[in-house]
């Protein structure tokens, strides 16, 4: 097949940052000579043709991808997405090309064996091109036709044990930072949470049964790595309730500048002397510290565990021993009525074994919003709507002054009518026992 | 090529099918020191730009070579990077949620060599392969969207923006002299796939024009009532109109005025379409951060209502990336988030020292929310 001319897609080649161009063509190339003899069942010039439309797209300034289809499947109502191009004659190898979405494992790490037979499968069955990974963290394989789906999904599940992710109004992919794996700040186990949970809800995950999507996001500490704050429905963030732990030796040794501050993160430029009093006590944003006499104290009462003291000084402070996770929910995209981040409503929930009090909180919110939230609505949007307290009650978790940054300016307060005394069905003769007409 | 069966029985699709079995076992991925050490991590240290070392208690290290990767990846690409893998790391890989790539092995000299490597990979036209870096107080790599390169919606190509704005601040993935870490996003559209709306720096595709009326066709492709429910605005009803040929059909009555350019008829009905050379280009947004380091999670703000889209190099944007970082970074105190520093400085200093001008636009008008960014207060700068 015919190599289009990009002319606008070459000036991307140059710059030192990876070109995707220049990657492209490289694969648009392999992709022809076939050096591993693969059956490829979809057009090889499907890289060319994808190549050419983009820079149709770069010429007139607009995509040329038409709506998805509905495609997956069989039993699935996720994982896949229909994609179809707008000029098919002059493209035919992306006339049709979907979208699968892999369950990616958490922390995403992988074994090279592991990899090379996916891209084996993918350069057979579709396109070559991917995502790694995806925004929700799935790996992605972008193109591919109707025909291979079945196809594809069977040779995933029968050779390499591995399931598609979520997409539509499903359980999106669950996502987590590598935490444990090889993180001194993990409070929590991220990877084997989001691991446990996306085994636990499969059925949520492939079948849409949500007013829309849903996403859970499992951050080890405060860092929030994976942004699960501002990017879940239900972020679980690891925390801790005693003293950080302190090794006033290795502090002293920041304060000779034996060791390099934030772990050597500042190293590109000259910042000056370390200075404790100033980089870690006064920013320190509860002002719960203090360096006197050589010897650093936090009051613990008063931290809020921002992180910030142990990020300048790993080696010499270390989270607590009393961990567990707070439950945010609630955050979405700023589409229709503003972004929200996650707002907090479990403070401190011990995150071990089953994970069975997570649960609790999760399935009871599920139920509540599957009945309450209307078609498209996010949980968050579901909570402005309807209120703050409305997952209090559904989840039979107890007010606290820890859910708002501070108490309501508004005085209109709605009541119970069962939490005035003698109710409010009144008679208006008594009324005017009291009061002339 | 004749069709290949993978043993999938089209006429019996319950026939052995396996389903719901979820993602692969993190654990059977794990280099085997982090397996080892799991949970058991005390400290780590940034060696140099790119080159992490991680202590457990047990006293062994991993050394950890961090390249930047361009998201839309071929087969290839990622054959290539588990050759590496394969060549340093026990062909054990790992990516990382802003799609850089990690290479670990747990010797110094290996992690060196192994550095050297990566930096010596590059495409024909000279692009690294594998760059390193990305590490401490840099401008780490963009987490972005699909773009022109796949999605029906998009206002901006993502790709080619993020390749434009990281040849850009390329200096400042390879070093660590920022102020703090600096995160930067690109979403092709306003449903923000890429969720910018908590970056340092977020690049967010925009349609200015309401959706086209494809009314000929509209009734016979579209569910009217779903399609004007989808809008968030009411700036949508039914209507009738008259084709050129005098026929009557029932069709789509826009509310241009009210229209937001969102996009969301479209997703329901494909005769609303709306991207359009002049009207799409990008809005930039700055100052949002995701950790609750110092000071709590934020959002980004406006900073630049408009930039059109100039491909393939859109270089206004490149230019005006460019500004804000290196003001930020001239500017900001060790440690101190961009929005913070804004916050700090106030944010009329922040539009003077960038260059930027302020417009009618950067004034919140959208709902309830936008009184409460407006200034209650005689406290401001002159
Ligand atoms: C009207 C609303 C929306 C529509 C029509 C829409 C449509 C799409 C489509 C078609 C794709 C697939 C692109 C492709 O791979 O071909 C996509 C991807 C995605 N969408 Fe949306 N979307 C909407 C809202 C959102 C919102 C509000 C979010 C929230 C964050 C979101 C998150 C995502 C994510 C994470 C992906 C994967 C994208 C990637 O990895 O690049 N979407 N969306
Ligand atoms: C629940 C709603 C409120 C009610 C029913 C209410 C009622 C009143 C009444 C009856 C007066 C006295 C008028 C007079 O006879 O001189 C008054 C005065 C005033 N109210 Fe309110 N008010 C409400 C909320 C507020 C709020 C929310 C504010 C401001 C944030 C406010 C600010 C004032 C001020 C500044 C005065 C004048 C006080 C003065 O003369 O020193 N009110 N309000
Ligand atoms: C010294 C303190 C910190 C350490 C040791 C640290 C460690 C890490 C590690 C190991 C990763 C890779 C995790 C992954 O990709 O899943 C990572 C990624 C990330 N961290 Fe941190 N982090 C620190 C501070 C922070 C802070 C303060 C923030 C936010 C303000 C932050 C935001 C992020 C983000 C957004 C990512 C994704 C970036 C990427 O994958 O390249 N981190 N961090
Ligand atoms: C640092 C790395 C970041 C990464 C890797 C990232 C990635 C993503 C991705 C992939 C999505 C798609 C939605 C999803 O899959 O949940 C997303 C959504 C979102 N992101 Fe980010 N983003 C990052 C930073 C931020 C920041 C700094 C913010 C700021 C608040 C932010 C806010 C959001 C929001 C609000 C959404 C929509 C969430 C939703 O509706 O589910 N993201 N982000
Ligand atoms: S969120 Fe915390 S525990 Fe997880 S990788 Fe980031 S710094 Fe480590
Ligand atoms: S974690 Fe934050 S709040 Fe707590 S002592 Fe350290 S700097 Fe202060
Ligand atoms: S941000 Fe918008 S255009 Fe980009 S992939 Fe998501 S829905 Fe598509
Ligand atoms: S683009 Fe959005 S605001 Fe405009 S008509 Fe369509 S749905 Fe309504």
């Amino acid at each position: 097949m015919a190599k289009h001319p990009t002319p606008l897609l070459d000036q991307l080649e140059s710059g030192p940052w990876p070109s995707f161009v220049s990657d492209m063509k490289h694969a648009a190339e392999q992709r022809h000579k076939n050096p591993r003899g693969t059956n490829q069942q979809i057009p090889e010039g499907v890289i060319d043709d994808l190549l050419g439309l983009l820079e149709m797209s770069f010429e007139d300034g607009t995509t040329h991808w038409k709506h998805g289809g509905i495609v997956g499947v069989f039993g699935y109502g996720g994982g896949v997405i229909g994609r179809y191009c707008d000029q098919p004659d002059k493209f035919p190898g992306v006339a049709h090309f979907h979208t699968v979405r892999l369950n990616q494992p958490s922390g995403l790490y992988y074994k090279a064996d592991y990899l090379e037979e996916l891209c084996d499968l993918w350069d057979m069955r579709g396109s070559g091109m991917t995502n790694m990974h995806g925004s929700t963290g799935d790996i992605i394989w972008l193109g591919t036709t109707t025909p291979q789906l079945e196809e594809i999904f069977y040779e995933l599940t029968h050779k390499h044990n591995q399931d598609l992710g979520g997409s539509g109004s499903n359980l999106r992919t669950p996502a987590c930072c590598l935490g444990m794996s090889r993180c001194e700040y993990a409070c929590i186990d991220a990877q084997d949470i989001c691991h446990t949970f996306t085994n636990e809800y499969q059925d949520m995950l492939h079948r849409p049964q949500f007013p829309y999507k849903f996403k859970i996001k499992v951050d080890g500490c405060p860092n929030g790595c994976v942004c699960s704050i501002a990017r879940s429905d239900f972020s679980i963030i690891g925390t801790w309730k005693d003293d950080i732990k302190i090794d006033q030796a290795a502090v002293k040794a920041y304060v000779g500048g034996e060791i390099a501050p934030n772990a050597g993160a500042h190293a590109g430029r000259d910042w000056g002397k370390f200075d404790i009093q100033k980089e870690v006590i006064d920013l320190c944003p509860t002002k719960c510290m203090s360096y006197e006499g050589g010897k650093l104290a936090i009051d613990t009462k008063n931290c809020y565990r921002c992180m910030h003291c142990i990020n300048v000084m790993p080696k010499a402070l270390r989270v607590g021993d009393e961990r567990g996770a707070s439950i945010l929910v609630g955050a979405k995209a700023p589409i229709l009525d503003g972004a929200q981040m996650s707002s907090l409503l479990v403070p401190f929930v011990p995150a071990e074994g089953s994970y069975d009090e997570i649960k609790e909180v999760l399935e009871s919110i599920w139920d509540w919003w599957m009945e309450e939230g209307k078609n498209r609505e996010r949980l968050g949007e579901t909570l402005k709507r309807l209120g703050f307290q409305k997952v209090l009650e559904v989840t039979g978790i107890k007010p606290m002054a820890q859910h708002v940054k501070e108490p309501r300016t508004n005085p209109y307060i709605f009541w119970k009518e069962d939490e005035v005394p003698g109710g409010w069905t009144r008679d208006i003769n008594d009324y005017r026992k009291l009061h002339q007409r | 090529m004749a069709f290949v069966s993978s043993g999938y029985n089209p006429d019996k699709p319950m026939e052995g099918r396996i389903s719901d079995i979820g993602p692969r076992l993190y654990k059977d991925f794990l280099p085997p020191v982090l397996e080892k050490n799991y949970g058991k991590w005390v400290s780590h240290e940034i060696l140099e730009p790119g080159l992490l070392v991680h202590e457990a208690e047990s006293g062994d290290k991993v050394y950890t070579v961090r390249v930047g990767s361009a998201r839309l990846v071929s087969t290839e690409y990622i054959r290539e990077a588990c050759e590496v893998a394969k060549k340093y790391c026990d062909g054990y890989i790992r990516w990382t949620t802003r799609n850089n790539i990690e290479f670990m092995t747990t010797s110094l000299e290996s992690a060196k060599a192994l550095k050297a490597d990566l930096n010596g990979r590059k495409f024909d036209k000279g692009s690294y392969k594998f760059p390193v870096g990305g590490t401490g107080a840099s401008v780490s790599n963009i987490v972005h969207t699909q773009g022109w390169i796949h999605c029906h919606t998009p206002a901006t190509d993502a790709s080619g923006t993020v390749k434009v704005i990281m040849d850009e601040l390329f200096e400042d993935f390879t070093n660590m002299r920022m102020p703090a870490i600096v995160r930067v996003a690109v979403a092709c559209c306003l449903n923000m796939c890429g969720a910018c709306h908590c970056s340092d720096l977020a690049v967010v595709g925009f349609h200015r024009k309401p959706p086209y009326v494809d009314h000929e066709y509209l009734d016979n492709l579209c569910e009217i009532p779903l399609a004007i429910a989808s809008c968030p605005t009411g700036a949508l009803k039914p209507g009738k109109t008259d084709l050129a040929d005098g026929k009557k059909v029932n069709t789509i009555l826009v509310n241009q005025e009210r229209c937001m350019y969102c996009g969301n008829c479209y997703t329901m009905c494909p005769s609303l379409p709306l991207s359009d050379k002049e009207g799409d280009g990008v809005i930039i947004m700055v100052g949002g951060k995701v950790s609750n380091r110092i000071s709590m999670p934020k959002f980004s703000k406006v900073a630049v209502a408009f930039i059109p889209n100039e491909p393939p190099r859109w270089p206004t944007l490149a230019k005006v990336c460019k500004k804000i970082i290196s003001t930020y970074a001239a500017e900001a105190n060790k440690y101190e988030r961009l929005g913070d520093w804004a916050e700090r400085i106030g944010w009329e200093s922040f539009f003077e020292k960038c260059d930027l001008e302020f417009t009618h636009h950067l004034i919140d008008d959208f709902r309830d929310p936008a009184y409460f960014t407006w200034r209650q207060s005689t406290n401001f700068k002159f």
